[in-house]
């Protein structure tokens, strides 16, 4: 589904991602761990075509995404929750949502739009009671929850998270992680990129570790929580 | 002329001003809706509606139907084209870089306008022709009606787009995330193309309705762009109505003080309200503190 071949990335003059490759097949759900400042966030970005300046191969159901808009390529069904979650916290829960589904927002769409904020209420029924509150004044959890609902609106095929389960009580990160699975489990392919190791690999089926912009060490991520260089590096043991 | 009379007279010069003021807050509105900078050339959009359509209506003798409509056009292609290559290539400096250069923008549309049409005071003949009506005792001319009718059909439209349409929730998105703005596949360049066209052609129809009141000469941008800056802030930025009637309270304190006390003062009141407004409630009197705290500024 998604093929990236010796990705070279750059920040400013910082090469900040060196030869990666990754590969994600449909149905997946693909784990990245690694420490700050790594090249996660990086990597995500440069998908989703936030980040021009690379060289490489970036495909997508055998098409290359090099040169298209941020907006042409959630077109085709790569979506990411980024980082900090970054929802528009002056407009309400509703308008976020909406907003979400801003590609395909017309009157023809009505029906499938009203349909699937019914499926992000479904998973999410707090933002159904909070919809009319101002964005900005939700909790860390719940606006992890509107960021998650308002990708799941531009009908995504991959689902790109970077670090959903950043800065959020121990209660919410179990909640997130369940609804990740729950997507997966409808169908949408999850791309996770986290810093909580543990929890990330024993969701995926293939993970890898990404250190200083390089991948350094790929595998089934059952083989990965066993490593021995994944645990102490990543696991705390 | 009886008192009361007097500062009904007073009352409708107010309004009227405090409308234009309106639109020129409601102008600087959209942009920072979109951008979250400041247009200090807004002024200058409204100098160019006066003066083109006098061009276009006095020396090229179109009727009103076709000045006013392509006198918006031109004027908002002056704002595509400012944003296009003044702002656009400064796409990583920072808000106060970019709002110092609708300083430059101001100034050198200000040279322009000089050279073009020189010194001197334009006029307009009034759209509609006839006798002013007395209300109270108080003389209103026709016109009067067009800037008010004009000022309420900006801020409807405005107020619909903004907080009804998907394009103008967009639009503020931009503004408040432009990276989150383009995950959601909102074009942000060309949505801030779109607000300083949108918003010079505001500037532009505010200028061409003011004309036949008040003359227009190069030379009148930046002060409509203070009285129309301390109408948004005294508002609430960013808030299409509390705009408005911002824009009438300096409007009508304006004229009030310019009747009662001296028309010297005239100017100091806006600048006095705006002194105010920053030191006791900043976000302004509808702006909510809850959206400004979230707000970078």
């Amino acid at each position: 589904m998604l093929e990236v071949r010796r990705l070279n990335s750059f920040y400013a003059a910082v090469q900040a991602l060196k030869n990666v490759s990754i590969s994600v097949k449909k149905g997946d759900i693909i784990t990245i761990i690694g420490a700050n400042g790594a090249g996660k966030t990086t990597l995500l970005k440069t998908i989703s075509g936030l980040i021009l300046e690379h060289d490489g191969n970036i495909l997508y159901e055998g098409k290359s995404l090099s040169g298209l808009l941020p907006g042409e390529i959630v077109a085709l069904g790569i979506c990411l929750v980024p980082e900090g979650r970054q929802i528009f916290g002056h407009l309400s829960v509703l308008d976020n949502l909406k907003l979400g589904a801003y590609l395909y927002y017309d009157r023809r769409h009505k029906d499938e739009i009203r349909e699937n904020m019914e499926k992000v209420y479904a998973i999410f029924p707090i933002l159904k009671n909070r919809r009319r509150q101002l964005s900005g004044t939700l909790s860390g959890g719940e606006q992890q929850m509107l960021a998650i609902g308002r990708a799941m609106m531009s009908r995504p095929k991959l689902m790109m998270m970077d670090e959903p389960s950043m800065g959020l009580a121990p209660l919410m990160v179990r909640e997130i992680f369940r609804v990740i699975q729950e997507l997966h489990h409808d169908g949408t392919t999850i791309l996770l990129v986290e810093q909580n190791a543990r929890a990330a690999l024993k969701m995926g089926v293939f993970g890898y570790v990404l250190e200083t912009g390089e991948i350094v060490l790929q595998g089934d991520t059952k083989i990965l929580l066993e490593d021995e260089k994944v645990k102490h590096a990543y696991l705390g043991k | 002329m009886s008192l009361f009379s007097e500062i009904l007279q007073f009352v409708f010069t107010g309004l009227t001003i405090g409308s234009i003021y309106s639109m020129v807050g409601l102008g600087f509105n959209i942009i920072y809706n979109a951008t979250t900078i400041i247009n200090l050339a807004q002024g200058e959009f409204v100098m160019f509606g006066g003066l083109i359509m006098v061009f276009l209506t006095v020396v090229l003798k179109f009727p009103l139907f076709v000045g006013f409509p392509l006198t918006v056009i031109v004027v908002m292609a002056i704002g595509a084209v400012f944003e296009r290559f003044a702002i656009h290539p400064l796409r990583n400096a920072s808000l106060l870089t970019l709002i110092i250069v609708t300083i430059a923008a101001s100034i050198l549309f200000r040279g322009i306008a000089m050279f073009i049409w020189g010194k001197d005071p334009y006029s307009l003949p009034p759209f509609t022709p006839g006798s002013p009506v007395m209300i109270g005792g108080a003389v209103i001319m026709l016109q009067t009606f067009w800037v008010l009718g004009t000022t309420l059909a900006i801020v409807v439209l405005t107020t619909l787009f903004f907080g009804k349409t998907i394009v103008g929730k967009a639009m503020s998105a931009c503004s408040f995330n432009p990276m989150a703005a383009s995950l959601m596949g909102i074009h942000v360049r060309k949505m801030i193309l779109i607000s300083f066209a949108l918003s010079a052609g505001l500037g532009a129809v505010a200028g061409i309705v003011i004309t036949p009141m008040s003359l227009m000469d190069y030379d009148r941008g930046p002060m409509l762009a203070v009285k129309g800056f301390c109408a948004a802030v005294l508002g609430g930025l960013g808030v299409g109505y509390g705009v408005v009637l911002g824009g009438f309270i300096v409007g009508l304190l304006e004229s009030l003080t310019a009747g009662l006390i001296h028309s010297g003062f005239k100017d100091a009141v806006a600048l006095v309200i705006l002194l105010f407004i920053l030191c006791f409630k900043p976000s302004g009197i509808f702006g909510s503190e809850e959206v400004s705290k979230i707000k970078k500024f």
